[in-house]
């Protein structure tokens, strides 16, 4: 049985768009940094995707020849990328945290409703 | 059978985000990301990522839950009902989706290995980092060699972070109440937490250990400064949630915790300016020793070093500082 | 001879894995609360996950890679029952009350 393997960018498609759905539609800050977890986690996926090799394996070096390896150069910007995701996740929490504090809730209608020079 | 796999692990993925969606509680949806970031890693690893799947592993189901439960203890844990009808977000993921999936018609096709992704740079990684290296795991050779200017500038974006984090929360706000679920303060005295406490003693170490194999393995097998750093990281924040804040803190005092942060990215700078001064280019490890393959090791080695520091020190800043906020009253 | 008796071995235990892994999955599924849906998927994840490692060991023979496959079941053991001790811990504290029978009279 053979399934066309691009079926993977699709369904890395649908993620990224839930994410970017939970992103835009939802008014709650810290689902809203959830969503955006999703978009980051999908993107690495296609990422790690393209760097796929058919028959490849791991790219770490075994003695012999003819081993096919997949792509190292999307794994080395993901690995990066997934400690910067944290650090910007992070960032994100701090601002909700002080924006409870100051507004009293996390809810964007709320918060524009109390924030005057808006 | 490969892709059977990959569908039925996408399956699990697009499950899970629908559920998180629709969820209100806000405490099931931090879960069930975790349970999302884990399966992800299952699926990095049949796309053979096997050190991204261990960094995915380790962040997304680990330390980040651990950041969003803490802000969630801060700011509450129920979403509001929504009041507007999301039609116009519906409508532009609809198109935005639709032109993404119309542009994928025109990519290579999956998996083949003359697509354009794979001609260029990556077989010389490839061919070349045996014998120009001398280690076998070109992830690692990649990362800390031949891209090193890239990973300084991820390490200095993390210590940034940092910086944003510790100016947002780092001052305290002077209503009081401590953080239920990261700070409170426990007894010393033997409770009913005695089970957990002797399962965190007998698995922190092991963490740990794993974190340094992770760290010095990293030449041979998956692994490098940035995985070994968050596994560190993991191991003492299990150590910190079990045995309270206060305990955890007299064992690495915050000082010293922010001392790392920038200790590491000056390491990894140091090396920089360090084979500068020796006559060669930045960061070409040439300089270090006489020997071109011991001192690409030898240069790798230092670079993830500072690596480990920088990241374990933001992430035990920035679990501090979510964990130490006290609940502003209304 | 040998590694025919070992290969239906480790596939035998594999499956008995997977059937204890099913059963602790229907369990989680049918439960009526937080209590007894931890002890069905609790128990049944250490058995189960325990005897589909050892099966994959005996796959990979006298390797390394058959002492860290029996390195991850320790680590389970360990992990398992505290992961659903705490679990069960939480929800006391939050005041889950147990599923009982409502009485007939």
């Amino acid at each position: 049985m053979s399934i066309p393997g691009d079926f993977i960018y699709w369904i890395v498609i649908l993620l990224m768009m839930i994410g970017f759905y939970t992103l835009i539609a939802r008014a709650n800050l810290v689902k809203k940094l959830i969503g955006l977890g999703i978009f980051q986690n999908s993107i690495f996926l296609l990422f790690i995707a393209m760097g796929k090799v058919e028959g490849g394996t791991a790219p770490i070096l075994v003695a012999g020849e003819g081993v096919t390896y997949s792509n190292p150069l999307p794994h080395v910007l993901i690995l990066t990328a997934i400690v910067v995701g944290v650090a910007t996740l992070a960032l994100g929490l701090g601002l909700t945290i002080r924006i409870k504090e100051a507004f009293g809730t996390v809810e964007e209608d709320d918060i524009h409703q109390k924030d005057e020079s808006f | 059978m490969e892709s059977i796999i990959h569908l039925g692990l996408l399956g699990l993925l697009s499950v899970t985000a629908i559920t998180i969606i629709r969820l209100r509680t806000l405490f099931a949806a931090v879960m069930l990301s975790s349970i999302y970031s884990l399966v992800s890693a299952a699926l990095l690893v049949t796309l053979d990522a096997v050190d991204v799947a261990l960094m995915e592993a380790a962040v997304g189901a680990g330390i980040s839950t651990v950041l969003m439960l803490g802000t969630l203890s801060l700011v509450g844990r129920k979403e509001k009902r929504p009041v507007r009808q999301p039609l116009l977000p519906l409508f532009v993921v609809v198109v935005t989706g639709a032109v993404l999936v119309y542009g994928t018609l025109d990519m290579p096709g999956f998996g083949a290995p003359d697509n354009p992704v794979h001609r260029h740079v990556a077989p010389r990684y490839l061919q070349e980092s045996g014998r120009e290296i001398g280690i076998p795991n070109v992830v690692t050779s990649v990362l800390a060699s031949y891209r090193g200017y890239d990973t300084l500038g991820e390490t200095t974006v993390i210590f940034a972070a940092v910086v944003g984090v510790l100016l947002l929360l780092a001052g305290g706000s002077r209503h009081t109440e401590q953080n239920e679920v990261l700070g409170a303060e426990q007894s010393a005295t033997f409770d009913d937490r005695v089970i957990l406490r002797v399962g965190a003693k007998m698995l922190v170490p092991f963490i740990l250990l794993f974190g340094l194999y992770v760290q010095f393995h990293a030449d041979y097998g998956p692994g490098g400064g940035f995985q070994a750093a968050v596994i560190f990281a993991a191991g003492f924040i299990l150590y910190a949630l079990v045995f309270g804040l206060k305990v955890a803190q007299r064992v690495l005092p915050p000082a010293v915790v922010y001392l790392c942060a920038a200790l590491g990215v000056l390491i990894f700078a140091g090396i920089g300016l360090t084979t500068m001064a020796e006559g060669t280019n930045f960061l070409d490890y040439h300089a270090l020793l006489r020997d071109p393959q011991d001192a690409q090791v030898a240069g790798i080695m230092l670079v993830e070093l500072g690596v480990l520091v920088t990241v374990f020190g933001a992430m035990i800043t920035i679990f501090y500082v979510v964990a130490g906020r006290r609940r502003s009253r209304p | 001879m040998t590694v025919l008796v070992l290969e239906g071995l480790s596939w035998v235990l594999i499956l008995a894995g997977v059937f204890f892994m099913v059963v602790g999955s229907i369990g989680l599924l049918r439960m009526p609360d937080v209590y007894t849906r931890l002890h069905a998927a609790g128990m049944t994840d250490s058995i189960g996950a325990g005897l589909i490692l050892l099966g994959l060991a005996l796959q990979a023979g006298f390797t390394l890679i058959s002492v860290r496959l029996l390195l991850i079941w320790a680590f389970l053991l360990l992990t398992n029952p505290v992961g659903s001790y705490a679990l069960a811990r939480a929800a006391r504290a939050g005041r889950v009350r147990p599923f009982t029978v409502p009485e007939r009279d």
